[in-house]
């Protein structure tokens, strides 16, 4: 047993931390707020050819570098930390994701290889208008025809960069068919003919989201995924694995949030003293401090189990832990990163309020990410049904 | 990273587990599951008998060097001895407090002759040890000492007058460890001795406190020219010894206490299906959530025993203390919540409280022993995140 970071992963989160801290400034960010992408495209290039993070966890037989989750959970805190605005977790956290756990063979060899060399982004659309994060939010139909082609329609809303990612992974369902019962899952080329895609503007504007209407859209047979008509589990996983993913970030959110709010503190001065000399101020911090610890172990154990599961060889009992820790993981982190970024502002006081200071972008980003794949009572409640529901 | 136990931890564990299973049995199954914080007043007699069984088998100071009787027990072990004891329902212990602080400050700070003099009786669970830290106006403040040492120039003994407070299990213990003051002009943590002193004496008296909950685990210590058997390095040094002392436990027993506090979870959440509570959705939030932070104080833990050998302490080990005693707090009023009106009732007069009744008015001293809330709160803020630090009267 040894529940600490190896000296390879501190490496990892060295470089990270020290490429970021240049290329991810308020500035920066700020500039890829503005724009209808939401990342500048020359720097995710950089991204790729330099750090090759985008290939961090796909097995060298597909071109990555083999990683597993943990690194991958390493890199996501500090892209948390720091608001990188990029097409990372859309590309790697769920459409990598969605093709590492439902991809065929060809499948993989032919997409993941190029996700590895930075050529492709993609995303993962699963939510209609209902705008759920369970199986019931799959609403698009599609059906099959007796060559194996199938067609969809449908519309998909809050899908992640799913107005720039140039590879959908789409999920419908059957006719007819309701709950974890008849849903497939399906490669689409962003471009093909009868999809159009909509920027949805977003009160986060470090995170952007899109709908998109599917209109009798073909699918090849080539492009159908593992499971289908059967594939919730599949889809389930993949929704864990990115809700672990999502945590990672969150927790370098928190973290930061705290140090910043620390570091103004001691620097702000009121009644002839630094207000990190109040009790109430440091109070708080510890209150803050303590959560995102615990935030910490949350999503490395998390990430131990989502690299279990990832691996074929893996630990089944720990494997078999994935829906549990991805919940705790992602309801935890979500409340911490929430609490972290609103007493921020709050000891940040009036300049916290401003759109000048970086702390509403880190309060923006809390509410955004614990929405997205489901927030803490959300989470909570599947726990609930593990605890309370199984016969006594 | 790594979660899993190696092969050979593995095979330690099977055999305390077969241990346990084996002795753990006829006389003790009375004692199984009990004597747990909030418990300690019960079967004083039998759980003493039982730390000479443990010791006769060799569990007893597993951590320990065998040059002085030890395992030599790695992290690892002593975290799996803990859980698989727990686990098997051993009663509350009467010798930790000999095991985990005053055996292992004897080792580092005790001459050749206290080694030989006080540590086989630890090892042997025949003498029993408290602890002499706090006092009436040294709570949280524990440098605020008041109780004296004089050196009585005719026998050459230390002469120990004044009163502690809070002590556990002082009425059965052997010996006290006393932390004095020697010069009485000095203030605050200088000039003050660390002692060892014979509770069988005319100069020392013990008086229970009775707590809330009705029954008394804790004691006042009465010290009126009591004679300290020795003294541990000189005087002048005691403060450095008291504070090296709770340095030692280092958390190794922590995932034995949650095994604890998952026994308790588990019998809420079965109480709250069989009464129907499991379908209120605020309490299946609060079950929830409850579930997450005690697996979460458990990932906490490992990350803080992975972190032992490189001698800073983690950040996780700063948080630990305020975490699992909010947690622990909140339990108790998850349970009183989940049981209903049922809360209210006890089980016999005239105030026999249930196993959860008893939980949860004992979790209230959880946020206030041991530094209360708001003391981890400032050392929380003052070492970890490097904030100003308090001033000090």
């Amino acid at each position: 047993m040894d529940f600490a970071l190896t000296e390879e992963q501190e490496m990892i989160r060295e470089s990270a931390e020290g490429f970021l801290a240049d290329v991810s400034s308020s500035e920066a960010i700020r500039s890829a707020m503005a724009s209808e992408s939401g990342f500048d495209a020359a720097l995710w290039e950089r991204v790729c050819s330099e750090m090759y993070w985008q290939a961090i966890h796909i097995p060298e037989a597909y071109g990555g570098m083999g990683l597993g989750y943990v690194e991958l959970a390493v890199l996501l805190e500090q892209m948390g930390k720091t608001l990188f605005c990029s097409p990372f977790i859309s590309t790697v956290c769920l459409g990598a994701n969605a093709l590492l756990v439902a991809g065929t063979e060809s499948q993989k060899q032919n997409y993941l290889s190029k996700i590895a060399e930075g050529s492709l982004t993609a995303t993962l659309a699963y939510t209609g208008v209902s705008g759920r994060w369970d199986a019931n939010a799959v609403e698009a139909v599609y059906e099959q025809a007796a060559d194996g082609s199938v067609t969809i329609n449908g519309a998909l809303r809050y899908v992640p960069d799913g107005h720039t990612a140039d590879l959908l992974v789409v999920a419908a369902r059957k006719a007819g068919s309701s709950g974890e019962q008849g849903i497939a899952l399906f490669l689409l080329a962003a471009d093909s003919s009868g999809v159009e895609r909509r920027w949805l503007p977003t009160m986060d504007q470090t995170r952007k989201q899109a709908e998109i209407n599917l209109s009798h859209v073909a699918i090849a047979a080539d492009d159908v995924m593992l499971d289908a008509g059967d594939a919730w589990n599949k889809l389930a996983t993949v929704i864990q694995l990115a809700q672990v993913s999502i945590a990672a970030e969150q927790m370098g959110g928190a973290q930061q949030t705290l140090d910043m709010a620390v570091e103004y503190t001691q620097e702000r001065e009121q009644f002839g003293r630094t207000i990190a000399s109040y009790q109430a101020i440091k109070h708080k911090a510890a209150d803050m401090m303590l959560k995102a610890e615990v935030s910490r172990s949350a999503v490395y154990y998390a990430a131990c189990v989502a690299q279990e599961a990832l691996d074929q060889q893996g630990d089944k009992s720990l494997a078999a832990d994935l829906p549990q820790a991805a919940s705790m993981a992602k309801a935890y982190c979500s409340d911490t990163f929430f609490y972290n970024a609103g007493n921020a502002i709050q000891l940040f006081g009036g300049v916290g309020f401003t759109w000048e200071y970086d702390c509403h972008l880190y309060f923006k980003r809390a509410k955004s990410t614990e929405t997205f794949l489901g927030n803490g009572s959300y989470h909570r409640e599947l726990i609930a049904q593990q605890l309370l529901d199984q016969e006594a | 990273m790594k979660l899993q136990f190696s092969e050979a931890d593995e095979q330690f564990r099977a055999e305390i587990a077969q241990w346990l299973k084996e002795n753990l049995t006829g006389e003790f199954e009375k004692i199984r599951f009990r004597g747990g914080p909030g418990d300690e007043h019960m079967f004083s007699a039998e759980r003493h008998q039982w730390e000479k069984t443990l010791a006769a088998g060799g569990w007893t100071c597993i951590g320990w060097p065998k040059e002085h009787g030890g395992r030599d027990a790695t992290i690892e072990q002593q975290v799996i001895f803990h859980e698989e004891y727990a686990r098997a329902g051993g009663p509350g212990r009467m010798g930790h407090i000999g095991e985990g602080l005053a055996g292992p400050t004897f080792i580092v700070y005790g001459n050749d002759e206290q080694k030989q003099k006080y540590l086989p009786g630890i090892l042997n669970g025949t003498e029993l040890w408290c602890q002499g830290y706090s006092e009436p106006s040294a709570g949280s403040d524990l440098a605020n000492v008041k109780t004296k040492a004089v050196l009585d120039n005719a026998t050459g003994k230390w002469k120990i007058s004044g009163q502690k407070v809070w002590t556990s299990l002082a009425h059965e213990s052997d010996w006290c460890f006393v932390v004095a003051r020697t010069d009485p002009q000095s203030v605050r943590h200088k000039g003050l001795g660390f002692f060892l002193v014979k509770m069988e004496q005319p100069g020392v008296q013990v008086q229970p406190i009775e707590q809330l909950t009705g029954t008394s685990e804790f004691n006042e210590v009465f010290f009126d020219e009591a004679v300290a058997e020795d003294i541990l390095g000189e005087p002048g040094e005691g403060w450095g010894i008291a504070m090296a002392l709770l340095g030692f436990e280092r958390g190794v027993s922590t995932l034995g206490q949650q095994m604890l506090f998952q026994n308790e979870l588990d019998v809420i959440i079965k109480v709250a299906k069989s009464n129907g509570a499991a379908h209120d959705p605020i309490l299946r939030q609060r079950i929830a959530e409850a579930h997450t932070g005690l697996r979460l104080m458990r990932y906490n833990a490992m990350r803080m025993l992975s972190d032992s050998s490189s001698g800073e302490l983690d950040k996780s080990a700063l948080v630990y203390k305020l975490h699992w005693a909010s947690w622990h707090r909140n339990l108790g009023k998850l349970a009183m919540d989940v049981l209903g009106p049922e809360s209210e009732i006890c089980e016999g007069a005239p105030y026999q409280l249930t196993r959860l009744q008893s939980m949860y008015l004992f979790t209230r001293s959880d946020t206030i022993y041991g530094g209360t809330n708001q003391v981890q709160r400032n050392i929380i803020a003052e070492r970890g995140l490097g904030m100003p630090r308090e001033a000090k009267g």
